[in-house]
């Protein structure tokens, strides 16, 4: 895949995965984000659960919309200093309660511009938040990210 | 249309059909799936099937304690594995040849062996056929709609916990199951209340902040089957492969499940009548 200009100033970019569902992979994501933007970081969310995206609510900016520009989407910001940049599927419904009911392909075709088409600007972390399983999501999000600066992934588990 | 003749061929002898879905991940579908199971498959003159379409993350085989277990082939096609004389398993952990083997599938790779499950599995005749789904709204959903439209899906349960997190996404779901005019038998609040063991005082482990699953099932007119309160046996049955409802009967979540698995037998049987009398 093409290198983007959009990630250029990415720092760094980290994925949260599990394989398991709702063991707090978006709960995590959020806390990392928040810890870091305390710790003085400029800090994106990327959340890429196109079927439950969580993250919004969690921010506290369900309600946001988001915009075109030149080089693609501007994120949502969050907070007054707008530290935390965020880009979700949540953004995109028409109403909350939309079920987004895609298969595979039209997901990974959001996938791939949610990676490359969304103006993050300058920061030193990109947070990657994906949902349970390693499918489509996971596959795309990662052949998308191949260009880059990849620092890795957390897995997220609970005991059982 | 001649796949869809096959798999109406297959399915002719499945009575009713429940799926079990949610839309958030993590909230006890597997384990309500094995719940229902083992309820359903208590009365020894019914036959049930438990069919595990989560293709990425198969709890089911573990939580039957089958772990381990290969699926043999026959003339007449692949062989359930049974847990007990009426009760038949089916899941892609079934057919790895490690259990940490990640099955790292496309969509359309993961909707053909849905369609083998249906269409080479050999059943035989069922009283109830439970389809345990992956979180979400993708894939593995519209396809077991579209294939079990061969047969006739009773409805679906969606299985949810108190918070509003997994409310919203459940609330997605049900929009799912009205899109594809699935019927919804209702929906099952998990994780509702933890009792101290010690002291007895209740505790929300997951409050919800937004009036849980009963505030939800008002609002969309959905029926609220019944909650399910924590209770860590559950999860230490379902880690060692056994019933929770024959490991912890005196359990409140016991008493819980069972109302809830009653409640969709009358479901199912109501409408199975009325359709023949339609008929």
């Amino acid at each position: 895949p093409e290198r983007s200009t959009n990630l250029l100033g990415v720092r760094h970019i980290l994925l949260v995965l599990s394989g398991k569902g709702g063991v707090g992979k978006s709960t995590l994501s959020t806390e990392l984000a928040l810890a870091l933007r305390h710790q003085g970081h400029r800090v994106g969310i990327l959340d890429v659960d196109l079927c439950g995206p969580s993250i919004p609510r969690m921010l506290r900016v369900q309600d946001r919309a988001v915009h075109q520009c030149d080089s693609g989407w501007v994120p949502v910001f969050v907070g007054q200093d707008r530290a935390i940049a965020l880009m979700s599927i949540g953004f995109l419904l028409e109403r909350p309660d939309d079920a987004v009911v895609w298969r595979g392909p039209k997901k990974n075709a959001l996938i791939k511009q949610f990676v490359t088409d969304v103006a993050w600007g300058d920061l030193d972390f990109l947070i990657v938040d994906t949902p349970p399983g390693t499918s489509d999501e996971h596959i795309s999000t990662v052949e998308a990210l191949r260009p880059y600066r990849l620092l890795g992934a957390i897995l997220v588990t609970t005991p059982q | 249309p001649a796949e869809a003749a096959e798999l109406r061929a297959r399915l002719r002898a499945v009575r009713h059909t429940v799926l079990v879905l949610s839309g958030k991940g993590g909230v006890g579908k597997s384990t309500f799936s094995a719940a229902l199971a083992h309820g359903l498959a208590a009365d020894e003159h019914k036959q049930v099937a438990l069919l595990d379409i989560d293709i990425c993350g198969p709890s089911i085989p573990k939580m039957m304690g089958l772990e381990g277990e290969q699926v043999h082939q026959s003339g007449s096609g692949w062989s359930p594995v049974y847990v007990e004389e009426n009760l038949g398993v089916m899941s892609v952990g079934f057919l790895l040849s490690s259990p940490d083997d990640a099955v790292i599938w496309r969509g359309p790779k993961k909707n053909g062996l849905i369609k083998q499950f249906l269409r080479d599995v050999d059943w035989g005749e069922i009283d109830y056929l439970i389809v345990d789904t992956p979180p979400g709204t993708s894939d593995e959903h519209l396809s077991i709609v579209q294939y079990l439209s061969a047969t006739h899906i009773d409805g679906a349960v969606i299985v949810t916990t108190p918070q509003e997190i997994s409310l919203q996404d459940v609330r997605k779901e049900i929009n799912f199951c009205h899109k594809v005019k699935l019927p919804i038998i209702g929906v099952v609040e998990n994780m509702s209340g933890f009792v101290c063991p010690k002291c007895k005082k209740e505790s929300q482990i997951f409050p919800p902040t937004t009036g849980g699953a009963e505030k939800m099932c008002q609002n969309l007119n959905v029926s609220l089957l019944g909650k399910v309160p924590l209770d860590p046996q559950i999860g230490r049955s379902c880690d060692r492969g056994q019933s929770f409802l024959s490991e912890a009967p005196e359990s409140p979540a016991t008493l819980s499940y069972k109302n809830i698995i009653q409640r969709i037998q009358e479901y199912c049987e109501q409408h199975h009548s009325q359709e023949e009398k339609m008929i």
